[in-house]
């Protein structure tokens, strides 16, 4: 018998109580759920019917071509390469895994391929065509059409991969692009739909990031029907993408090639400008490296290895690198003195290589001094001894707001990824920097180019420019959006005498034509184009009171990290200037020997359209000039993309 | 008479035995399994692949279930209810370290290629440990803090351990399937008062910990509750399974589409349209009047389980028959409310209709229960 559980004796009718209490609240809320049901279903029945109704339609995104970048003449920077893909629907298949097998026996697709590309399906949108092969042959793309039938929802398009027609000369300035990183993803300013295609790409540096928003485009869409099995019956309308708009920049490739060329093997910078209108010419970096294999697709073991390259390839030098200008910014606490007439033309300073201040010793870099010195040959000769005096006078304020005006520790205002503002010091930070407060010792560093300032061969070029025109030039970049010409900007005053600045263009004219000056051998032969310019050289390290006692060692001796950084900043023709140019080569020495001569030859492919003819150049150096154009490693001209013609074969395989 | 022919005599036939099972009960769970097969056929656009076939193997297994625990004597049911609730609690901190993670949660254990969901089996593990503690409860006793507590911890356990996976729908629906069963036993209904003063704190304290350093709820579970109340505020993301739902409920009318015709779950505008929200082909293609139905079907099986348990001569019986219903209850309202969007989306499956393993099987056992109740313990 079932004896085992007693019988309830107790507590039935409470249970009973209970039930019924259990039963009336599953009831009300039955009853609630079916009054939710009638309220869908009855009420909002037909608005719900109209929603599902819209529902059949399926929007789609049409992916805008990417702007073009050109040059001034109208050369091709940055192009779209055509190519054909082999891309598959998600929501056009019923079983993605099955027709990917299919696919894969078509095409012959390694495993490793088929499970990547079912992997970047299921984490896609279901409307988001994702990309199988990006570089298909034309037989690939023959035999998935001939396969049409068995491959529901796989298509072969054509689509764009940018291209870099001057390959590594222009990285640093066009930049290049790259997938959506997550953090794109996640920019709140940045909602485009366009980032969810897993194949889209943006802007990841220079002009290619800066300018991204407009070369990008806008993508339109298409509205498609589709039946219960997901297929498209047909197109019920679409917007068309608006294309990005195509640049044209006030970069002269020839220039731009030349420039690289000749950097050749230094870690250098040069930026070549025009003074009338601030156009960029070139602005070359070295090391460099081709963004065209990167966009065609390397993998992280390639790409660490140009990050990691010891001269530091993906470093934009000219906006990125900034260095101490040395003695380059002499002329700015020259003008700084000049104008509040703490110095006048004719005063003489002695210079016996070394003066007292404060009790320290300061060392000109002429151990023997240079005697009896004025302003102007101060500038030609480069005397420090002479800027410590005025250092003496001039207050760190007035320094300030003189070189600002120049563009020194101002930022410069060109559409480039990730420009540097550099370094103009102050109490503030050297307090912040160094922990010790501001001495006499900083602000004759300071008068000097050296010490804690710091700008770039971009920031330098912008002063030469401003101390050639006495305007405040501001540099340009882009000549033309989408075929609009960008208007030009008069440039206003730069508020400095013309005496003053004749006086110093007259230092600088001297440092390079006269023979005294520092650069003259970086002179041209041709009358109607001189230079005039001023060298520097900064010095990285610190050369102790013992060391200089030994005597200085030279800097080929030097480890490469601890030679002195060589720049030049310069502008042709000296009576009505038209080009502005800084060239820094990094660690490399003497600004006179290394820098100058490069710079010379810049300006003066700039001034005669090719390259210069020996004529131009003092008989002495010719044959020296000669030895290094014949080594220069120049792409040949005109330069355009691979055929974009689709018709032409050159693509098929 | 002998000791042998006395039992002979005693013991139920087999052919007693299933004189005493419920048919109507049987009848009714067949044919909502049935519409679960339809549904399924439907949803895969008028194909028995991948989804309606193998559902048939899982309810023919499933009503030998039925009848295998329901002719097993209920003692058995009693003695085994303690070690049953153990391994299921096992078996969920198991999945919490080797568990598959399904959308941010581990729901899964997988054995091979049996892949089970060991929340399913607590919600039955924890009714029949509860009606095994009440049955053996002093009826003195029962309103003692003491006495109360301990199932309270029975119930809190393995709602805690779910609720971490992080799975909150599944720990609430056990939290209160278990508290069910400690009301229907008879305990004071003050403590009832007291828990729901205690639950609304924390719920308010929870809204208030967001975006503090003591968070409570994971960011997506507060995204639930956001899009839950303003589901336009993402009607890609999150919102997207409510708004599409209801879109689909709604265009079904009074008398719906008609089979096969549906259009938005099969066109894949739904997400979960096999699981979760399969009651919405359902409610596109045979409008409101089958829906009525269907959930009346619902309620006569909760009422059939209640008559099982007001029958059973004891206390075991009676809360085991009216867990299993109350049970059932609460995930067939939970799931309709979640698809027609009176709550946030909470990942319940629609009983007996919904495609999947563990929620079927996990089901039948509890069927069988209630048959196992009406053959071994009806008074009648």
């Amino acid at each position: 018998m079932l004896t085992f559980l007693p019988e309830v004796k107790l507590g039935r009718s409470q249970l009973n109580r209970r039930v019924m209490l259990l039963g009336i609240c599953q009831a009300a809320a039955l009853a609630v759920v079916v009054g939710r049901l009638r309220y869908l279903q009855v009420t909002e029945s037909e608005k719900l019917a109209g929603l599902a109704e819209r529902n059949r339609i399926n929007l789609r995104l049409i992916i805008p071509e990417r702007g073009l970048i050109y040059d001034r003449d109208g050369r091709l920077m940055a192009a779209n390469q055509k190519l054909f893909k082999i891309m598959m629907v998600r929501e056009e298949t019923s079983d993605p895994a099955l027709t990917l097998e299919q696919l894969g026996q078509v095409l012959q697709m390694s495993e490793e391929l088929k499970r990547t590309t079912l992997e970047k399906i299921k984490t896609s949108r279901q409307d988001v065509p994702v990309v199988v092969i990006e570089e298909a042959s034309w037989d690939q793309v023959a035999r998935v059409s001939a396969n049409a039938p068995a491959l529901t929802g796989v298509q072969a398009a054509v689509g764009d991969r940018r291209y870099y027609p001057m390959g590594a000369n222009a990285v640093h300035l066009i930049g290049y692009v790259g997938k959506v990183s997550p953090e794109d993803l996640a920019n709140p300013s940045d909602t485009d739909p366009l980032l969810e295609i897993p194949d889209f790409r943006v802007g990841r540096s220079g002009i290619e990031k800066s300018l991204d928003r407009t070369l990008r485009g806008r993508g339109g869409n298409q509205q498609i029907e589709v039946n219960a099995y997901g297929r498209i019956m047909r197109e019920l309308g679409s917007v068309g993408a608006r294309h990005g708009a195509s640049h044209q920049l006030t970069i002269d490739s020839a220039q731009q090639n030349f420039a690289m060329a000749r950097l050749g093997e230094h870690r250098a910078s040069a930026v070549v400008m025009n003074i009338k209108n601030g156009d960029i010419i070139s602005m070359a970096s070295t090391p460099a490296f081709d963004p065209n294999q990167i966009v065609a697709g390397i993998t992280q073991s390639e790409f660490d290895k140009i990050r990691n390259h010891e001269g530091n390839p993906m470093f934009s030098r000219p906006t990125q690198g900034t260095y101490p200008p040395g003695s380059t910014f002499k002329m700015i606490t020259a003008l700084a003195a000049l104008e509040e007439g703490l110095i006048t033309p004719d005063e003489v300073i002695n210079c016996k290589g070394v003066t007292e201040i404060s009790g320290r010793a300061f060392h000109c870099w002429k151990f023997n001094g240079h005697g009896n010195i004025r302003l102007e040959s101060s500038l030609s000769e480069s005397c420090d001894v002479f800027y410590y005096t005025l250092a003496e006078r001039v207050s760190l304020e007035k320094l300030r707001e003189v070189a600002n005006r120049f563009g020194i520790g101002v930022s410069p205002k060109l559409p480039i990824a990730g420009i540097e503002n550099g370094h103009f010091p102050s109490r503030a930070s050297k307090l912040e920097i160094h922990d010790r407060p501001w001495s006499i010792g900083d602000m004759i560093n300071t008068s000097i180019g050296q010490g804690d300032m710091l700008a770039s061969a971009l920031q330098l070029t912008i002063m030469t420019a401003r101390l050639a025109s006495g305007l405040r030039v501001e540099p340009r970049l882009v000549l033309a959006e989408a075929g609009r010409q960008i208007a030009r900007r008069t440039f206003s005053p730069i508020g400095i005498s013309q005496a003053s600045l004749d006086l110093v263009r007259n230092g600088m004219n001297a440092a390079v034509n006269n023979v005294a000056g520092t650069a003259f051998d970086s002179r041209t032969a041709d009358e109607s184009f001189l230079i005039a310019g001023k060298t520097g050289t900064s010095q990285v390290r610190i050369i102790s009171t013992r060391e200089r006692e030994r005597g200085l060692t030279p800097n080929e001796e030097l480890p490469l990290s601890q030679r002195d950084h060589a720049l030049f900043c310069c502008y042709a023709p000296i009576d009505d200037p038209l080009f502005a140019t800084t060239v820094i080569v990094e660690h490399g020495g003497s600004g006179a020997r290394m820098a100058a001569p490069i710079a010379r030859d810049l300006l003066m492919r700039a001034h005669y359209g090719g390259i210069p003819s020996l004529r131009m150049y003092p008989p002495e150096v010719r044959e020296e000039v000669k030895e290094i154009f014949l080594n220069l490693d120049l792409p040949p001209q005109p330069q355009g993309p691979p055929s974009q013609d689709l018709t032409s074969g050159s693509l098929s395989a | 008479m002998t000791t042998l022919a006395f039992k002979q005599a005693t013991k139920p036939l087999l052919a007693q035995k299933f004189s005493l099972i419920s048919w109507p009960l049987m009848a009714l769970v067949a044919i909502l399994s049935g519409i679960g097969v339809l549904a399924l056929y439907s949803v895969a656009g008028g194909s028995f692949e991948p989804w309606a076939l193998p559902q048939i193997y899982r309810l023919c297994f499933g009503f030998a279930i039925v009848f295998v625990v329901a002719l097993i004597p209920l003692r058995y049911w009693h003695f085994a209810s303690t070690p049953f609730f153990i391994f299921s609690l096992a078996l969920l901190g198991f999945s919490a370290f080797y568990g598959v993670s399904v959308k941010g949660a581990q729901r899964w254990l997988e054995f091979g290629s049996l892949r089970i969901q060991p929340s399913e089996i607590t919600k039955i593990a924890l009714i029949m440990v509860l009606a095994s503690y009440y049955e053996t409860l002093d009826k003195q006793k029962l309103s003692r803090p003491l006495w109360v507590v301990i199932p309270a911890m029975i119930i809190a356990f393995p709602a805690l351990l779910v609720a971490m996976q992080p799975d909150l729908g599944t720990a609430i629906l056990i939290a209160v399937g278990g508290g069910i069963i400690m009301f229907l036993a008879g305990i004071h209904l003050l403590y009832f008062v007291i828990i729901l003063l205690i639950t609304a704190i924390v719920l308010v304290t929870i809204l208030f910990s967001r975006d503090t350093s003591w968070q409570i709820l994971s960011d997506y579970q507060f995204n639930r509750i956001e899009t839950f109340l303003d589901p336009s505020r993402d009607p890609f993301g999150a919102g997207y399974h409510i708004t599409q739902s209801k879109i689909a409920i709604g265009s079904g009318g009074l008398e719906g589409r008609g089979f096969l015709q549906g259009t938005q779950s099969q066109l894949n505008f739904l997400p979960e349209k096999h699981t979760d929200f399969v009651f919405t082909t359902l409610a596109e293609e045979f409008g409101l009047i089958w829906c009525v139905i269907i959930l009346g079907f619902y309620a006569v099986i909760i009422f059939l389980c209640t008559l099982s348990a007001l029958r059973s001569k004891n206390r075991f019986g009676s809360l085991l028959s009216l867990g299993v219903g109350g049970t059932l209850f609460l995930y067939m309202a939970a799931n309709i409310a979640m698809i027609s969007g009176l709550i946030p989306v909470v990942g319940v499956p629609l009983p007996l209709i919904s495609y999947g393993g563990s929620s079927l099987m996990i089901l039948m056992f509890g069927f069988g229960l209630v048959q196992c109740v009406n053959i071994h313990a009806s008074r009648y």
